[in-house]
């Protein structure tokens, strides 16, 4: 039901920008939601760098909230930055805000254009003003598993992951196909904490791991911190996610997936300045990118990685700087025997099926 | 374990020694007390926050110009706090109604979430009929749900002798936990990928929100939900019995009250509250099960409850109030830099001012009643 | 590096070292609030202490560079809630738990405003006491290192329980729990009492917030209790207000903590949110088992749960 007040709040909002903020009209106001804190050494982090980044452009001035449940909650932020703050893109960050805050906001508010990460767009069932954007970090994380492959010398590595959703299989399955690439024989062990930050069970999933004979750990949960100092305190090696935390495991990091977040935005942000929109179609609705856009990268190797594994390492992203490198190609099998891909097929980057994963390939061991 | 008698509860003698009493003239410094106490409270805790913000070098002013215009300042900004509010009210009846039984039950959280759970399974099992039908089914579901979680913790207690308190806290993690597992497993939409939940619920059967408002009927539950408590409570037979045995449990044993039976109601209507806010959640917001349904009100709803003495009317009002306070977080953080934990220090401050008010009811001499 | 997976043994020494490092802090906490209980006043307000000891030990350690002064600043923390909590409960008319409750809420705040700044940052952690680097097993020694903070609260609960047994002191505490009324008659001093009582229960809360941050999992961050100060309220009942069985309580909560993850490391992977719910589930089965109308309240100060 079109609300009466929308013409009204959209009135006073224009008022507000033009008398009471006094500033360049021109400036793009950007308002990002979080889902935990900021600071959080992870994801959350992550975008708030990109956040950072886009403001370096002295046209556009960032809004940021953190800790925004899954809620009701976050619905309120996103009206209260577009009717007090003014804003006119909204970048809610959490895979939870899609449904249905986003799409119910959305509705509300046709003229805001609202950007999801990670979700998925499709037209004709999500309004015309909303888009998702997403980066294929498994092209970095496979990298992170070609290092390891050459790195472990039990042949057992470790994946600590937070659940078991798509997004997290497709990078445990890149890790093991990287380690396998260039270790046939090894194998990646998996433990589902159950939430994206849980440090006491993280530790614990490390520690069970380490006990176990895994010597290179990696990890999907929203903060890799507690990961990777107790991988260093136990003195195995580790490869980072979300941002770079070699400072954290000087003698054991190898290397990471890291986002680029800064990249993401401002190319929204210049789109925006040029009249671009959802709606219009001229802003596309699904975007995503890996190592060759920009979107993710690789954190710089460290000091224990040896000079084949940099070898392997800088070949495999050749290829995928030249769009030569299929990650997902048959014949590939699921841990459980059954066939998922035959000889000949592959999956590439940007197809769909991939954003469904619901199976762990052959070595990975643990279920979904 | 023993717990306090309720100061503002009558015990047998003298009840019946006021209802054979003349009236006394309207006490209005009582009255006044009444109201003066809680909003100096309210006051003071502003002010030590104000004094917080002066140090972390932030116009106190301007926060509380910002805070006031986020919460009440607008239609808008109070659809927020109404929205806020509404599952507070419901959180809160889930301490109130066993509180003046007499048992400390802090399980608001178990509760809803098996509300929750049970008003979801129940929608999708009729989602077929008619809206009115569906909603009834899940506020069904949701009473019973949330009533039976709560009975347990009654059952423990009365059976078993386990303190309450804590096996209602544990009940909550318990609560979350076996929500995790249906909404991963049993329940699983297969379809939910990035976020495992359950079916959803059709759109066009969810719970509407009112006119042209943000607000949902979640609101209208919460507010019927304090009033039909308090006319329990204050009006009726039953909520004198409960109340008799919150104020002196052996006297009321010695009347010869089914105290054991009178309990477990209580636990079972404060449940029914508790999971009526699940399902509230899940009717007018998410549509279906998954983990947003713990992402909580923490312990807010079992503050409301103290806070408002665990009566019906005043539950509104406080939790209007905390709905208020919550509903300015998001402009602490964006207009004035400051991290999302200084709502907590903000709710923390008011609260202790309030809890310290209690014990200043009857030291003002200004206060005092003239004469008998 | 790791020399081969230790298969099924690795679930009992993970288990076992999980024992004691996860167990450190709930029964540093326990140890507080059974000193809190003893003298009759409940604290529910703990884990706003326990964050807030945490806090402050990885803040001030990482200042300092000692991690040994961190464990100092987290006691004090601890200590000056515990004032705040002491001072408003001794008012008449406040509700314990409703105190407890708001003192967590504002702890909770203190502690993740002012920690915002020491997320990134490495704090210096406390160095273990190695008993096992007798073994060429790196599973086992590593297993035998413990925090130690871990007999630091050893040696707390064989003194409380010698304190409480034995000292005139001791004895009083337990009259001020037991009956404030027949205490205030030979002329102690409740309201001194109790204040003391909470506010060192307060402080060991603080320091076993500082052993998560500094030892296990030796960060600092805003979810790093898992509701360690809320459950000890529970640990403490469980146990029967007796200090040594703290110790054995804390140790099997501090176990079952660990077995999801242990068990997924072997290949059990089904379930996982039911494991982890272990501690609660064990806690209430325990109690259920071996609470009964008549025996809860034996051990229990007679004074706890009324507002003397």
């Amino acid at each position: 039901m079109k609300s009466i007040y929308s013409p009204i709040l959209a009135g006073l909002t224009l008022t507000a920008l033009v008398a009471g903020q006094g500033m360049a009209a021109d400036k793009v106001i950007m308002g990002f939601i979080y889902v935990g804190p900021k600071d959080d050494y992870g994801y959350n982090q992550a975008h708030s760098e990109g956040c950072a980044g886009v403001q370096k452009l002295s046209w556009v001035k960032g809004v940021e909230e953190a800790s925004v449940p899954e809620t009701t909650a976050v619905q309120e932020t996103m009206r209260n930055m577009i009717n007090l703050d003014g804003a006119q893109v909204l970048f809610p960050t959490s895979f939870g805000y899609f449904d249905p805050h986003i799409l119910k906001v959305a509705k509300q508010y046709p003229n805001v254009q609202f950007f999801h990460c990670g979700g998925l767009y499709t037209p004709g069932k999500h309004p015309a003003n909303v888009g998702s954007y997403f980066g294929y970090i498994d092209e970095a994380v496979y990298i992170s598993g070609v290092v390891a492959g050459h790195s472990t010398k039990s042949g057992k590595l470790g994946f600590i992951a937070a659940k078991p959703i798509p997004q997290v299989l497709r990078n445990i399955n890149a890790f093991a196909l990287g380690a396998r690439s260039v270790n046939p024989k090894a194998t990646v062990q998996v433990i589902f904490t159950g939430d994206w930050s849980m440090p006491v069970k993280e530790a614990e999933a490390a520690s069970s791991l380490i006990d176990q004979g895994v010597d290179v750990l990696t990890c999907h949960v929203d903060s890799p911190k507690v990961i990777l100092e107790t991988a260093e305190r136990r003195g195995i090696y580790v490869c980072g996610y979300h941002a770079n935390g070699s400072k954290l495991a000087p003698k054991g990091y190898l290397t990471g997936a890291e986002w680029n977040w800064s990249k993401v935005y401002t190319d929204y942000a210049q789109m925006v300045k040029d009249g671009k929109s959802l709606a219009a179609g001229t802003i596309p609705h699904l975007v995503r990118g890996g190592l060759k856009e920009g979107f993710v990268k690789c954190s710089d190797y460290g000091p224990s990685v040896s000079d084949d594994a940099k070898k392997d390492a800088e070949s495999a992203k050749a290829k995928f700087m030249d769009g030569t490198m299929v990650i997902f190609k048959g014949p590939l099998k699921d841990n459980g025997g059954k066939e998922i891909l035959p000889a000949g097929k592959e999956y590439k980057q940007q197809d769909l099926d991939l954003e469904k994963m619901s199976w762990l390939v052959e070595g990975v061991i643990g279920s979904t | 374990m023993p717990t306090a008698p309720d100061a503002n509860t009558v015990s047998v003698a003298a009840a019946t020694a006021t209802a054979t009493a003349p009236r006394p003239a309207w006490r209005w410094r009582t009255s006044l007390e009444g109201v003066a106490i809680p909003v100096g409270a309210v006051v003071g805790g502003c002010v030590l926050f104000g004094i917080f913000c002066f140090f972390q070098s932030r116009n106190p002013f301007a926060v509380f110009a910002a805070i006031y215009k986020a919460a009440f300042g607008s239609w808008y900004s109070f659809q927020n706090t109404l929205v806020r509010a509404a599952p507070l009210m419901l959180t809160a009846l889930c301490t109130a109604l066993p509180g003046r039984w007499g048992l400390v039950v802090i399980g608001n959280e178990g509760g809803r979430v098996g509300g929750g759970v049970a008003a979801t399974a129940a929608g999708l099992a009729v989602q077929s009929a008619s809206l009115w039908f569906v909603i009834l089914c899940m506020l069904l579901g949701g009473m019973v749900g949330g009533g039976l979680w709560i009975t347990l913790v009654g059952l423990l207690y009365y059976k078993r002798g386990v303190n309450e308190t804590i096996s209602s806290l544990l009940m909550n993690y318990i609560a979350i936990a076996v929500l995790n597992h249906l909404v991963n497993g049993v329940m699983r939409d297969p379809s939910s990928l990035n976020k495992p939940s359950s079916y959803p619920i059709p759109d066009e059967k969810m719970m509407p929100t009112m006119g042209n408002s943000n607000v949902h009927y979640g609101l209208v539950f919460g507010i019927v939900a304090c009033l039909l408590a308090w006319v329990l409570m204050e009006h009726t037979t039953f909520g004198f019995k409960v109340r008799m045995i919150g104020g002196n449990i052996r006297a009321a044993r010695m009347a010869g009250l089914p105290v054991a039976t009178l309990g477990l109601i209580t636990c079972f209507l404060g449940g029914a509250a508790a999971g009526t806010a699940g399902m509230v959640e899940v009717a007018a917001v998410h549509g279906r099960a998954n983990e947003s349904l713990a992402a909580g009100y923490g312990y807010a709803g079992i503050l409301v409850a103290f806070v408002a003495r665990h009566r019906g009317l005043p539950i509104i009002l406080v939790a209007t109030f905390l709905g208020g306070i919550l509903a300015s977080g998001g402009i602490l953080q964006r207009e004035f830099q400051l991290p999302d934990a200084t709502i907590l220090l903000f709710q923390g401050l008011v609260f202790l001012s309030i809890l310290f008010s209690d014990s200043l009811y009857g030291r003002f001499k200004f206060f005092k009643e003239r004469g008998a | 590096m790791n020399a081969h997976s230790i298969g099924w043994w690795g679930v009992v020494i993970g288990v076992l070292a999980a024992t004691v490092r996860g167990g450190t802090p709930f029964l540093l906490v326990s140890l507080g609030e059974c000193l809190t209980e003893k003298s009759g006043k409940i604290n529910l307000g703990l884990e706003g202490v326990l964050l807030m000891g945490a806090m402050s030990a990885y803040a001030v350690a990482y200042r300092t560079g000692s991690p040994w002064v961190g464990v100092a600043a987290a006691a004090a923390a601890g200590g000056t809630l515990g004032c705040v909590h002491a001072f408003l409960v001794s008012r008449p008319k406040v509700n314990d738990i409703a105190a407890g409750i708001a003192m967590l809420i504002f702890g909770s705040g203190c502690a993740f405003y002012f920690g915002k700044p020491y997320i990134q940052p490495s704090a210096p952690q406390l160095p273990p006491i190695g008993l096992g680097n007798w073994s060429s097993v790196p599973q086992i020694a590593d297993a035998l290192k413990i925090s130690p903070l871990f007999f630091f609260g050893v040696a707390v609960a064989f003194g409380m329980q010698w304190f409480f047994r034995t000292t005139r002191w001791g004895m009083q505490v337990r009259a001020v729990g037991d009956s404030p009324a027949a205490a205030r008659a030979v002329g102690i001093s409740v309201t001194r009492t109790r204040f003391l009582c909470i506010v060192c229960g307060s402080a060991l809360g603080g320091i076993g917030g500082a052993h998560l941050s500094l030892f296990y999992p030796g960060a600092w961050t805003e979810a790093i209790s898992s509701g360690q100060g809320l459950m000890a309220v529970a640990l403490v009942i469980f146990a029967r207000w007796n200090p040594v069985q703290c110790l054995w309580a804390s140790l099997l909560f501090g176990g079952a903590q660990a077995i999801g993850p242990s068990l997924q490391a072997v290949g059990i992977s089904t379930g996982y949110y039911l494991w982890n719910a272990s501690p609660y589930i064990l806690t209430l089965l325990v109690m259920v088992l071996t609470c009964s109308t008549k025996r809860t309240l034996v051990g229990a100060p007679g004074a706890l749960g009324t507002s003397s």
